[in-house]
């Protein structure tokens, strides 16, 4: 099924995400939380890497990370699902193993 | 016990941070394991392989030498982005052991490829 | 796709993708302390989920500067979390194995009895629930556990 790509950093801080979007293969999904949620911003930086990345991958984001930073679900780049600490679970049983960008 | 395959995923620089070091004990420790063991040096991870390091004057220890004694652990498979080289304006020749060298598409398979994926 | 439906997750003891009863298990790896990170706290609320789920929790293993997170010594402000207290909470409720890794312990200052005695230390401070152990555990862990999921920073 794929890899379960988590990238926890946010990508105006390391370049964590840059790395995961160019090993991740088509068919795995990426899972942004913790300070990772700040690149699902409309409006920002990542919006077109992103939604360029969703052609190919499965894009969530962890919604109680979002929560906590004053981010509405409105402010996310279309394309992007939400998911609570269970659907992170989920996505993990889903997919074939999970890696951690750190 | 089943044989996984196992990668352990190297994506920063020594000396800055214990992660190299600690991580290093990881692979030995699991190569008593008889796994089917590989590392992967990506982004900051490849100065790890950086040949002549001297931590000598900061009063760290050196550890690059156990790179070299890894295939005293059967641990042979080591492999290195090219990528993350050139953006560092290193290439094979700065690295103090053999490493093979992969494009994206060959570490995006390699990442496939592998059963677990540890991260430091 | 997108915010018209609910968050997938939403819904105990099976899988929103299937809908089947699933049993898996989890090895967690844990690479930050207390505080410093929100790595012990991403991992907790995993492993909790996980639990509530039905899945079972192979091992919690403690890394790098993660074996902090297994002091008996700390204090947390009143108004908020006990992450250390909450670890060994889960530990006890379910059964969990957490281990804090030998090296990254004796370096850091993390200390159970045996430790105590065999390194002529004067106190030991390891919180309940937790146990010393080498880096075989995580390999072993990893080893029976269908996923390893990492947390770090």
């Amino acid at each position: 099924m794929g890899i379960l790509h988590t990238v926890n950093k946010s990508p105006f801080e390391k370049s964590s995400l840059q790395s995961c979007l160019r090993y991740a293969k088509p068919g795995s999904a990426l899972l942004l939380m913790e300070d990772g949620v700040y690149a699902a911003l409309r409006g920002g930086a990542f919006e077109e890497p992103l939604k360029r990345a969703a052609a190919d991958l499965s894009l969530y984001c962890l919604e109680p990370d979002l929560k906590a930073r004053g981010f509405p679900p409105e402010r996310l780049i279309d394309g992007i699902r939400l998911v609570d600490y269970g659907g992170f679970v989920d996505l993990a049983v889903e997919y074939d193993k999970v890696q951690a960008w750190l | 016990m089943e044989i996984k395959k196992f990668l352990y995923l190297n994506r920063r620089a020594p000396y800055g941070s214990g992660y190299a070091q600690e991580s290093l004990d990881v692979v030995l420790i699991g190569a008593a394991f008889d796994q089917d063991i590989s590392l992967l040096f990506l982004d900051d991870g490849v100065f790890q392989l950086k040949g002549g390091q001297d931590p000598a004057d900061i009063d760290l220890k050196d550890f690059s030498p156990a790179y070299c004694a890894l295939d005293m652990y059967d641990v042979e498979k080591l492999y290195v982005s090219g990528e993350s080289l050139a953006a560092r304006g290193l290439s094979g020749k700065d690295l103090l052991v053999k490493a093979e060298v992969l494009n994206d598409a060959q570490i995006r398979d390699l990442l496939d490829e592998h059963d677990v994926i540890f991260s430091f | 796709m997108g915010r018209g439906r609910p968050p997938i997750g939403y819904y105990r003891g099976q899988s929103v993708f299937t809908g089947d009863k699933i049993d898996m298990r989890f090895a967690i790896q844990i690479n930050e302390g207390p505080y410093q990170h929100q790595t012990s706290d991403s991992a907790y609320q995993f492993t909790l989920a996980a639990l509530e789920k039905g899945h079972e929790v192979v091992r919690v293993f403690f890394y790098h500067d993660g074996v902090n997170n297994g002091t008996r010594l700390a204090t947390p402000p009143q108004d908020d979390r006990d992450i250390t207290g909450r670890w060994s909470e889960l530990a006890a409720a379910h059964g969990l194995d957490l281990v804090l890794c030998v090296a990254a312990a004796q370096k850091r200052g993390i200390v159970d009895e045996g430790e105590m005695r065999r390194l002529g230390k004067d106190a030991d401070n390891i919180a309940p629930g937790f146990r010393i152990s080498g880096l075989g555990q995580l390999i072993e862990a990893a080893i029976v556990a269908d996923r390893l999921v990492v947390f770090g920073d």
